[in-house]
């Protein structure tokens, strides 16, 4: 099996999660998605360290962001696939 | 792996089993914590829960500070209890509730004695009990006497993806044993609160569920100056990759698996509906959690942990496990169980719940947990507005 560097919940999430310890520009990763067992592969275009997000496609300013199959947010910046997702970038949408 | 079916305890009078045996020395008040710490440290194999509260309470916020009290007495990982306060009558309150279990327990107050005078005479009694205890065996106890209370802290993104489903698989395999078992974190489903909701076992637990976390997120919109930004997710949180509390949520509420809750506990409040999952409406700081599940009567706690929280407690055991790599290796005398290798894919999800069941029975048995050889003893009353 070839290392894992992104791990993923489920099918419907567009963010993934790094798994080791940083992800390099243009770095060719390996993701599991965890639901169903596949994997899939992406291009990272920032530097991401250990436990942050991945984008896995294009997201544009109100998107809604899934992990989890779930709604953990909105975009506030527009997100290229490849781009480090975190609190630049997404906000809650409680409170 | 066959779960085993018995694990070493101490059996009580009123029937539930301990994973400890304290001897504690409970201050009813703040300024009964010098006396109780004097007799702590007097006498030998007792311990004392200094707190910061007590005084001057008043309704509901007063029913706690007395269930937190009464309930950390009766919890079966305490042999006996002394009880100091500065006057009789709500001390008096407190040892009658704590000698419904059967356990010895005494009460001593300060007003009109002084400190050196109830320090000497509460010394004498602690002994008595001290030495009692010691002679306590442990003895085989079905596993449906282990009450396990869990809550994260700390958490980043591998507690979602490895070291809280890690709980969940645990939660999983040992509920159809007759386990007690007991999540909280009232503020830390927010963003999936429609989602725990649905997994009230019957329709009085989801309504009972869905006007906790109202009433809470009521109070949170009343008091917040503009949001809870700073606060929620935690700059640990965020450390770890964690962006929005609603993702800490769906992280969070791994922790019980596919399990469904029988019933919603009131803080510090004694589940009575049998074995099986309970959500208790606690805050999601954790020593305050911590504190109010002990108080409940759970036995023995799991702690998934990111970034590396450090929390145990004076009575209740606290087992941590991390799925983060980095916290395994930087802080490794925090971490009692390492499922890192999830992330690596070199062990799968139920071989992590098998290694966190094995743990949970060797720290059940006697086996002390990181925190207790590190000394924590985080005793956090939780107190729900000023006192008068």
């Amino acid at each position: 099996m070839s290392n894992t560097d992104i791990i993923i919940h489920d099918e419907k999430d567009n963010v993934g999660v790094v798994v080791i310890e940083k992800i390099t520009p243009e770095q060719d990763c390996n993701c599991w998605i965890m639901e169903n067992d596949k994997s899939v592969s992406i291009q990272s275009k920032d530097e991401i360290p250990l436990g942050h997000k991945i984008a896995m496609a294009d997201l544009s300013e109100g998107d809604t962001i899934l992990k989890y199959g779930h709604d953990i947010g909105k975009v506030v910046k527009n997100i290229k696939k490849g781009e480090h997702v975190h609190v630049h970038n997404v906000k809650t949408k409680k409170w | 792996m066959e779960i085993p079916e018995s694990f070493l305890g101490y059996k009580r009078e009123n029937g539930r089993a301990g994973t400890r045996n304290h001897v504690i020395i409970l201050p009813v008040d703040d300024i009964s914590n010098a006396c109780a710490e004097a007799v702590a440290n007097n006498i030998k194999g007792t311990i004392a829960l200094p707190h910061s509260y007590g005084r001057l309470q008043f309704g509901a916020d007063l029913e706690l500070h007395f269930r937190t009290m009464i309930g950390t007495g009766k919890n079966p990982n305490v042999a006996a209890v002394i009880v100091i306060g500065i006057e009789p009558k709500w001390t008096k309150r407190i040892v009658d509730a704590i000698a419904t279990t059967g356990k010895p327990v005494e009460g001593f107050s300060i007003e009109g004695v002084g400190d050196i005078d109830t320090i000497a005479k509460v010394s004498k009694k602690a002994q008595e009990f001290s030495m009692w205890a010691s002679e306590k065996q442990r003895e085989e106890c079905p596993m449906s006497d282990l009450w396990i209370s869990v809550k994260c802290g700390e958490s980043d993104t591998t507690s979602g993806l490895a070291s809280n489903p890690t709980v969940g698989n645990l939660m999983d395999k040992l509920e159809p044993l007759g386990v007690h078992l007991c999540f909280g974190e009232t503020s830390e489903l927010t963003g999936a609160e429609t989602v725990c909701e649905k997994r009230g076992k019957t329709p009085e637990a989801q309504a009972k569920f869905k006007k906790t976390w109202n009433d809470y997120n009521d109070f949170i919109l009343k008091e917040a100056t503009d949001d809870l930004s700073e606060s929620q997710p935690t700059a640990g949180n965020i450390a770890g990759g964690l962006t929005t509390i609603e993702e800490k949520a769906f992280g969070n509420f791994q922790k019980i698996g596919g399990c469904q809750f029988i019933d919603v506990l009131e803080p510090a409040e004694e589940p009575t509906k049998g074995a099986g999952l309970y959500f208790m409406d606690t805050s999601s700081a954790a020593a305050e959690c911590v504190t109010l599940q002990a108080a409940g009567g759970f036995n023995i706690h799991l702690f998934p942990t990111g970034q590396g929280n450090i929390i145990g407690n004076p009575i209740e055991p606290v087992i941590k496990l991390t799925a983060n790599p980095l916290t395994a290796k930087t802080m490794s005398e925090h971490i009692d169980v390492d499922v890192s290798k999830i992330l690596s894919r070199e062990m799968n999800l139920s071989q992590a719940g098998d290694e966190l069941i094995k743990s949970t029975l060797r720290v059940a048995n006697g086996r002390l947990t990181c925190a207790e050889a590190l000394g924590h003893k985080e005793f956090v009353m939780t107190k729900l507005y000023r006192s008068a």
